[in-house]
């Protein structure tokens, strides 16, 4: 057998093969690149060019008009891993001395007896987060906003550091509790809520987002309710206030009451 | 002539221990999301499993089939020992080896990112390692097996490649290409960011690369199988090979149009042009082609051993087939599974019509039906004929491999009709979870149940194959004489130089690629602006 040679203009399969792909291609191409975007209602297409690289994906200017400002002022704090991960003790030690400040309501120990949160224990990243948002007004509370008046980065980084260097008291649900309610342990997927317990613990930890183990009911219940009516906005994408304005009032107690069921231990009474 | 059966059973064996696994795993899935079980309490178990199961079954386990069966065929139709056995060990063992690197820590719950990975969820990089180890142990076999036809040929000159060999490095090829696509976005995006060395990651970008493998790695799947019906059936069932030049022409048609289709699965992505969807979606109706050509082919071939057989008149050659042959009935069963889930398919091709259906069940339900059925069936019917062959020993048992296939087609019937069914009722895939007493998902319920059985039949299925690979063992020593591929009805003395070779078509193939992914992969690479933020998976705090 005389090999015939294949890549030639006289053999039939090369010529046939790369013609019929060349033609498909350009057949697809011109209806992808020259008439679709023109039949696509609203839109407005300025020439050929224009057509060609909308339907390429080629980005468009984004509009003269302003962007639209938001009502309330958004977290603006960025948090990466690696930010607390090794704290320097001296860090640790300046927090514990501005911490003085905050014990009248958050314990001594940083376990509260007038049902603001427990700190000891806290992650860093989320004691950082809330206090950073009160400093720029994302959050709003008529006792806490003054303190951060005159707290700067570096003591709001001493002060998470030195409350998640402290031991964190242990979460307790008593045998005769019921297990964890389904709120906390799946969420409601139709109502598009996510289980508490995976972004505040149980199933996952996120970033940002708080153990709540033995905080107070009335504390959760109290932002639980802020986060439904508006008047709390520092979470990040609107998360915790689609979470409660979704949950019903008896959820709201359920989730509350669970995390809160803990013995006073010493350190907190 | 079957030099290296250890090598071969090795590859066959592994295959089936990890498949029977994983499918344990998928059944365990079906139920604990059905309305039999409570909610999980942890959905990240769910997806713990699905990552292994589908990266098992993605990556690992049709791999080692077609790299096993790959060197039964090269060397039993080139009739020469595989030159580089010791290599291929090497890729064996490289599997191995990447399997387990990237299953514990998927087992640990490090890496629970599913086999698509999906960026920017980034796991444990050992996880992504370990695919890579598995995809560069099946390139060792994509160049064997060019270097054994290579060599075949310059010792052959002017002898046409035997129709299992042409359409066996074909498939080679096809998948030493395609897992490029997969490999850039692994080596250059996801393990820069998995090992620390960046925190943002261009998901689109990646998206766009897993795409390039995501469709093309379906054919890869379907290659042992089509080889099967092409190489196979016809011999088994008493037949000839209607057409030798037909099945080299479907097979190149895989490798030319199963590549520069993969942007029909990043339809809903914004970062992809309208035009460039278009574009995709037009070459993925042609890929029709070749398996309607394979559908005339075969059916032809079948028919030709009906009327052998005695068969008369319009339909009297079907009722001559030698039904109880097990390979007769599982063609017939794949044929089925194949039609169902190919005209499902080109609904998901169609840009308008996959709006309806798009990330719902409906999908999970076309994935399974064409590889976990049409495909998975013939895996099956691959190892009975070629057991005896390597192992010796017969395998007497016709009526428990007719009772294993009928069991595989009617659980996976059972187990994907619903999940259609309920993917167009809207019910999303990838979910640990659903509350079916809500009103808006409640009709799910019943149907989710029946597929929960399908899938307990498959695993009841799959125990009756390896109890019949088992048997087998000790059934006793005979001469399975040489491991023979069907004969055309007019076999080829002459094939033209483009069907003796895969050049052009590889060419095509590449040059497709470039036409229809440059641009996007382009615009994505260059543009500065398209990262996000990595997530990292089974991180604290």
């Amino acid at each position: 057998m005389i090999e015939e040679r294949l890549f030639s203009l006289k053999n039939i399969w090369f010529v046939g093969s790369v013609g019929a792909a060349a033609s498909v291609l350009v057949v697809s191409g011109g209806l992808a690149f020259l008439v679709l975007p023109y039949t696509e209602r609203g839109n407005r297409i300025a020439g050929i060019w224009d057509a060609i690289c909308s339907a390429a994906g080629v980005p468009k200017k984004s509009s003269q008009s302003e962007t639209v400002a938001s009502q309330t002022k958004l977290s603006s704090v960025v948090l990466n891993s690696d930010m607390f991960k090794h704290p320097a003790p001296v860090s640790i030690g300046r927090g514990a001395t501005l911490a003085q400040q905050c014990a009248i309501c958050h314990g001594p120990t940083g376990v509260s007896r007038a049902d603001s949160p427990n700190l000891a224990g806290q992650y860093p990243s989320v004691i950082y987060k809330q206090l950073h948002d009160f400093k720029t007004g994302a959050r709003v509370n008529a006792v806490m906003s003054p303190f951060l008046a005159s707290m700067t980065e570096q003591d709001i980084l001493d002060v998470a550091s030195y409350y998640a260097f402290l031991p964190r008291p242990p979460g307790y649900h008593p045998d005769t509790a019921e297990v964890a309610p389904t709120i906390v342990e799946s969420g409601a997927p139709m109502r598009g809520i996510a289980p508490c317990g995976s972004c505040h613990g149980g199933i996952e930890n996120k970033a940002g987002s708080p153990w709540l183990e033995g905080q107070s009911a009335v504390y959760i219940k109290a932002q639980l309710h802020a986060f439904a009516n508006g008047s709390r906005t520092n979470d990040i994408s609107l998360q915790m206030r689609n979470v409660a304005r979704q949950m019903i009032d008896k959820e709201i107690d359920q989730a509350a009451e669970y995390y809160a069921s803990k013995p006073l231990t010493e350190s907190g009474e | 002539m079957l030099n290296s059966k250890r090598l071969i059973l090795a590859h066959f064996w592994l295959a089936f221990a990890l498949f029977g696994l994983a499918l344990l795993l998928g059944a365990w899935q079906m139920f604990i999301r059905s309305p039999m079980a409570a909610w999980i309490g942890n959905p990240e178990w769910y997806y713990r499993s699905l990552t292994a199961h589908g990266t098992i079954m993605a990556y690992v386990f049709p791999t080692l089939i077609a790299m096993g069966f790959g060197y039964a065929i090269s060397e039993s139709s080139l009739k020469q020992a595989l030159i580089g056995a010791r290599w291929a060990w090497i890729g064996f063992w490289l599997i191995v080896v990447g399997t387990v690197t990237s299953m514990i820590p998927v087992s640990l719950g490090l890496a629970s990112v599913l086999y698509t990975f999906y960026p920017p969820l980034i796991g444990n990089p050992f996880y992504y390692i370990g695919i890579v180890l598995v995809v560069g142990g099946s390139w060792i076999w994509v160049a064997l097996m060019a270097i054994n036809l290579a060599s075949w040929k310059r010792s052959n000159r002017g002898v046409p490649v035997p129709l299992a060999m042409y359409a066996n490095v074909a498939s080679s090829w096809l998948w030493g290409w395609t897992a490029v696509g997969a490999a850039l976005e692994l080596v250059l995006q996801i393990l820069p960011v998995a090992l620390g060395f960046k925190s943002t990651i261009d998901a689109g970008l990646a998206r766009v690369f897993f795409s390039w493998t995501l469709h093309a790695i379906v054919y890869f799947w379907l290659m042992p199988t089509y080889i099967a019906y092409y190489t196979i059936v016809p011999r088994a069932i008493g037949g000839k090979l209607y057409s030798d030049s037909m099945a080299r022409i479907s097979f190149v048609l895989f490798l030319v149009v199963a590549m520069p289709i993969g942007i029909h699965h990043t339809f809903a992505d914004p970062q992809v042009g309208a035009g460039f969807k278009f574009i995709h979606s037009a070459f993925t109706a042609i890929v029709a082609l070749p398996t309607l050509l394979t559908v005339f082919t075969i059916c032809a071939s079948v028919e030709i051993a009906g009327r052998l057989r005695g068969g008369r008149g319009p339909f009297g050659w079907l009722t001559a087939l030698p039904w109880q042959n097990p390979v007769m009935l599982a063609v017939a069963f794949s044929f089925i599974m194949l039609g169902f889930g190919g005209a499902g398919g080109l609904i998901n091709m169609s840009y308008q019509l996959d709006a309806s259906i798009h990330n719902t069940q409906w999908i999970t339900g076309h994935f399974h039906l064409i590889f976990g059925g049409a495909i998975v069936i013939m895996y099956f019917v691959i190892a009975y004929d070629l057991w005896p062959h390597l192992t010796g020993r017969e395998i007497r048992n016709l009526h428990l491999m007719r009772v294993q296939l009928w069991l595989w087609f009617v659980g996976m019937i059972v187990t994907t009709f619903p999940w259609h069914y309920v993917g167009v009722l809207g019910m999303p895939r990838r979910m640990a979870f659903f509350d079916y007493t809500d009103p808006a998902i409640a009709p799910d319920a019943i149907p989710v149940v029946m597929s929960a059985f399908g899938g307990f039949l498959l695993v009841v299925s799959a125990g009756v194959f390896f109890a019949i690979l088992y048997k087998s063992q000790r059934s006793p020593l005979c001469d399975a004489g040489p491991y023979r591929f069907s004969v055309a009805v007019h076999p080829q003395t002459k094939v033209p130089v483009a069907l003796n070779g895969h050049a052009l078509w590889i060419a095509l193939m590449i040059g497709l690629t470039v036409t229809n992914y440059g641009f996007p992969i382009a615009q994505l690479t260059v543009r500065s602006d398209t990262s996000v933020p990595a997530y990292y998976v089974g991180t604290r705090k």
